[in-house]
């Protein structure tokens, strides 16, 4: 556990926290989003959020892929599984989404579907191999980081003149759905903005690196530090945001240098543009439709473009009315404020995307936060 | 205490005969499992041959014994794993250990053990031989026997193999009362060892998952362990074996039955640097990875430290270590400090624990 222990050092946390309420000007109420599931589970697991001082507010974001995937997808999925009798393989984070009546794909492979979990697009195209008789369809979903090896995936295929393997393709953009939460607007029309900066992610930026972000630092005034997801590398980014705010100041600055350079990891880049292009719009569970936010396979792939090979028509399904994800993902609101929040929305039994895996901000506050609630009630009682 | 005299064994005669079995070529078939010359053989030469006991060797449908005074504890569990042979054991020695731990829980003395086979048909003798020969191992290694028996085969594709379920009887001594529900807030809780080596073990040898560790199953018996530490504490409140779900779900199972709240120091928590670097890897937390050699105790503050010390003089003890406190709470939360210096809950889990892939 070299190199990782000393990102979770008591000693160097117990600092870091002594900085960040030293220089948080106790006046002023801090709110910054983590837009990265695996900042949400840091500051989850470690207890992070215990170190910060009460005006400074983590903001749980959309970045977990199997959160922001709308019901229909997964209904897409479920339909693809049960009537079109394909193996189809996807990462396990998917096996359990609910989409509409709760039918999940675990569900769906105990009713004889088959299903598989598989660790790597490699064992999806393996699985193609070995079943020739069988059409291998790899359900690809999450953010600029998984994006790679599904490419990868694709043109290994087309090397192999595999005729059994295609992907449907759900692979998502970060800038696009950062984009959405900064221009959100009130009913009346006036900016919605309540963050003062964000977390940036950081597996996504060793593919993309930090000039993306640039945009929000101009158009949008508003700070991004990339950050590891060792707690003190989340720790380090917070402090270095209250600096940025503090002076006034919007910069993108790269904490995680370890991993990540301005113009990120080009080789990835050139291969995910060989093979897909941007959709016009996608739908994110939460956030709705947003424009230029999801990638699709170009036409020189489409024997490989399960969208195109099978025809999946799902209803058009409902979100729950009450559900607050939208006002959660955009740092409106906290999942408490929401009237389903524990009572018929709990990770057994999810309602809305902020609930459906741990990186959640719903679940992560009542996985790993939902003592605290309960502990301030009873202070302020 | 040993068991009461048993009846002296019968001279055995007119076995079954036919052909010897293939016990390095040959396959499990339906044969086997309907009740004719076949399976009388597969019983005498692989069941009774490896688990040889008086009472067994009588070969009655139904063993008849004395136990010593006390209250007798019964249990059973059946065993279903992928794959069946991992670093550190196998399905059968599991099947053993987890009914004698069971067992055990109770503060009792695991006596007697009954062992049901269900068998794909098409499985390799050679495969049911070593297992049924761990399980014989085990068996000898916690002072039970394996009294009486069932086997069936299921038609190709209707089992994963083999499946294995043991239940089990034991005496629990008088005036020794352990239980999920008699956790006291000021209680302090201990283990007995590492967190999280089997569930790391037997995913280290799932296909499709590669990646290579050291690391073996903590798989083994518990009531040898038991027995030093009720000799040293009898005043134990709790004693509990943590597997499917580990540390956190067991915990959790336990403030509920107590109506109390639990504490846990994440840096008192035992886990071996591999298994956290596998769960890494994984996106797992070893709290929630399945034990079968380890035990949480739940005693009184003032002895803890006694009953540590009793645990660490016992080889299956070594590492134990004192992990949190009972506390008072109704809402039966159980939270931990975490080595960082906050605090977070340590929850029930939702589901099973898959792996993460960001
Ligand atoms: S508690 Fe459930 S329903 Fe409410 S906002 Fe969160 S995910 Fe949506």
């Amino acid at each position: 556990m070299k190199y990782v222990e000393e990102f979770r050092d008591a000693e160097l946390a117990k600092g870091l926290s002594a900085a960040i309420k030293a220089e948080a000007e106790p006046e002023r109420i801090y709110k910054f989003m983590e837009f990265c599931g695996g900042h949400t589970h840091a500051l989850a697991r470690y207890g992070v959020e215990d170190l910060l001082p009460n005006n400074v507010k983590m903001i749980h974001g959309p970045g977990c892929p199997v959160c922001v995937l709308p019901v229909g997808r997964v209904d897409e999925a479920v339909a693809l599984a049960t009537q079109h009798d394909v193996i189809l393989c996807t990462y396990a984070d998917l096996m359990r989404v609910p989409g509409t009546k709760y039918e999940s794909l675990i569900k769906a492979r105990s009713k004889g579907a088959d299903v598989r979990m598989v660790y790597s697009t490699m064992d999806a195209l393996k699985i193609a191999q070995d079943n020739p008789e069988r059409e291998v369809v790899f359900f690809a979903i999450g953010f600029e980081t998984t994006t790679p090896p599904t490419a990868v995936a694709i043109k290994q295929a087309q090397k192999l003149g595999l005729k059994n393997f295609s992907v449907y393709c759900n692979h998502v953009l970060t800038p696009a759905a950062m984009r959405a939460i900064l221009g959100a607007h009130t009913p009346e029309g006036a900016p919605n903005v309540v963050l003062d900066g964000f977390v940036g992610p950081a597996h996504v930026s060793a593919v993309i690196g930090t000039q993306p972000y640039e945009e929000f630092t101009t158009d949008y005034k508003k700070p991004v530090v990339i950050a590891g997801f060792e707690p003190l590398d989340v720790m380090q980014s917070i402090l270095q945001l209250i600096r940025q705010a503090n002076d006034g100041r919007a910069d993108v600055e790269n904490e995680y240098a370890r991993a990540v350079t301005p113009e990120g990891n080009v080789k990835a880049q050139a291969l995910v543009d060989e093979v897909f292009e941007v959709r016009d719009e996608f739908s994110w569970r939460g956030l709705g439709s947003v424009p230029l936010s999801a990638l699709k396979i170009r036409s020189e792939f489409s024997e490989f473009n399960a969208e195109l090979r099978f025809r999946v028509e799902v209803p058009s399904p409902k979100e729950n009315k009450l559900c607050e994800c939208g006002p959660i993902l955009r740092g409106e609101k906290n999942p408490v404020d929401c009237a389903l929040f524990g009572t018929s929305c709990t990770p057994d039994n999810p309602m809305g995307a902020c609930m459906v895996s741990s990186e959640g901000a719903c679940a992560a506050h009542w996985t790993y936060g939902r003592f605290r609630t309960e502990l301030e009630l009873e202070e302020s009682a | 205490m040993n068991a009461p005299q048993n009846p002296p064994q019968k001279p055995r005669g007119n076995k079954p005969g036919g052909r010897p079995l293939d016990l390095k070529n040959g396959r499990v078939d339906m044969s086997h499992g309907a009740g004719g010359r076949a399976m009388a053989q597969l019983i005498e030469d692989l069941f009774v041959g490896e688990f040889n006991n008086e009472l067994l060797n009588r070969e009655h449908d139904a063993a008849m014994f004395r136990l010593p005074p006390g209250r007798v504890v019964m249990s059973t569990d059946s065993f279903v794993i992928s794959p069946l042979f991992f670093p550190g054991g196998n399905i059968g020695s599991l099947a053993v250990h987890g009914t004698v731990n069971d067992i055990s829980m109770a503060g009792a003395k695991p006596y007697y053990l009954t062992a049901g086979f269900i068998i794909e048909e098409g499985f390799p003798l050679s495969d049911l031989a070593e297992i049924v020969k761990s399980m014989a191992e085990a068996a000898k290694e916690a002072g039970v026997s394996i009294v009486t028996g069932d086997t069936k085969v299921v038609e190709r594709g209707h089992g994963d193999g083999i499946f294995i379920n043991t239940a089990g009887v034991g005496v629990a001594r008088d005036g020794i009362e352990i239980c999920g529900d008699l956790a006291q807030p000021g209680d302090k809780i201990l283990v007995n060892g590492t967190l999280g080596d089997h569930g790391v073990a037997v995913m280290s040898k799932r296909e499709n998952l590669s990646f290579t560790t050291a690391i073996e199953s903590d798989s083994q018996s518990l009531g040898d362990l038991v027995g030093a530490m009720i000799d040293a504490v009898p005043d134990i409140h709790v004693l509990r074996d943590p597997t499917r779900g580990g540390l956190a779900a067991t915990l959790n199972e336990i403030a509920h039955q107590s109506g109390v709240g639990i504490e846990l120091h994440e840096s008192a928590i035992p886990v071996r640097p591999e298994v956290k670097s596998a769960c890494e890897l994984l996106g797992l937390d070893p709290l929630y990875v399945a034990n079968e050699g380890k035990l949480i105790a739940i005693c009184p503050a003032e002895k803890a430290d006694a009953l540590l010390a009793a645990m660490q003089a016992h080889p299956k003890g070594k590492d134990a270590a004192i992990v949190g406190e009972v506390l008072q709470d109704a809402r039966c939360f159980v939270r931990m400090k975490t080595g960082l210096g906050g605090t977070r809950m340590v929850d029930w889990l939702a589901g099973e624990q898959l792996p993460r892939i960001c």
